[in-house]
């Protein structure tokens, strides 16, 4: 299981700000070993959000998402208090979900 | 001031850097494999059919100028069109063009922020899909001084 992602859901007026940090390394596939040996790539493939257990957002990403992927995006309509869930599952099938409250 | 010439070569641009991510004209649910596979933007604009993506004032991509380390490069795509389906980022020089994919709800405000790797100066796209099927893009070219795809 992967470390924890660091989430910040701040409302304002009638929408809330969405931050996620999350910690992957996010290996490209393009890098070769010490031996020369191309390390196979290993990245978030899906990243799921929701809010109060209502999907609100899908993302597909790439390798060529940074490590430790960074992600910010805005909900319409969320108040203080709501719950925000991040999921994301990678190419080795591993997943990891957290939740954050808005604040 | 844009030429013709000039909005007609970056329109070929995207349109084969879509369809070499195989998302146009069909879009799937699960997992493109095959879209962040593709490779190359050759072999492409006849996969497109007749819909060339257009460039439009109403969808914004923000990035640096120059990029000093392209391991980490902040980006934002954004638009104020309607019935927007789905937001991609490329980069058109990187090994795979396709960097990220947002499925866009009603709920959601059509504007992400994300960190992408670029292995080299490059012309980065932002495109907005709308339901009906239409491709609209706006494009930035952002300078890498340090690559972020080798080792």
């Amino acid at each position: 299981m992967a470390d924890p992602m660091r989430i910040r859901a701040q409302a304002a007026g009638d929408k809330a700000t969405i931050r996620v940090l999350m910690s992957h390394e996010m290996e490209s596939g393009q890098r070769k070993d010490g031996n020369g040996k191309t390390i196979p790539a290993w990245h978030i493939q899906d990243v799921t959000a929701t809010l109060n257990g209502k999907t609100v957002m899908t993302a597909e990403w790439g390798p060529a998402v940074s490590k430790n992927p960074f992600l910010q995006f805005t909900i319409k309509g969320a108040k203080a208090g709501d719950k925000v869930g991040i999921t994301w599952k990678d190419n080795k099938g591993d997943t990891r979900s957290d939740e954050a409250t808005i604040t | 001031m844009q030429t013709r010439r000039e909005t007609l070569k970056h329109s070929a641009a995207v349109a084969s850097l879509l369809a070499a991510s195989g998302f146009f004209p069909h879009y799937a649910q699960a997992f493109e494999k095959a879209a962040f596979d593709a490779k190359t933007i050759n072999d492409a604009i006849k996969a497109m059919g007749g819909a060339v993506p257009v460039e439009s004032k109403d969808v914004t991509i923000t990035g640096p100028d120059i990029a000093e380390n392209g391991a980490v490069v902040p980006f934002g795509a954004s638009t104020t069109l309607p019935n927007v389906k789905r937001v991609l980022l490329l980069v058109e020089k990187n090994p795979s063009a396709l960097v990220a994919m947002f499925n866009v709800s009603p709920e959601v405000e059509v504007n992400f922020a994300t960190r992408a790797k670029m292995g080299q100066s490059s012309d980065v796209y932002a495109v907005a899909i709308t339901n009906d099927g239409k491709a609209f893009f706006a494009k930035k070219e952002v300078k890498v001084t340090l690559g972020g795809c080798g080792g």
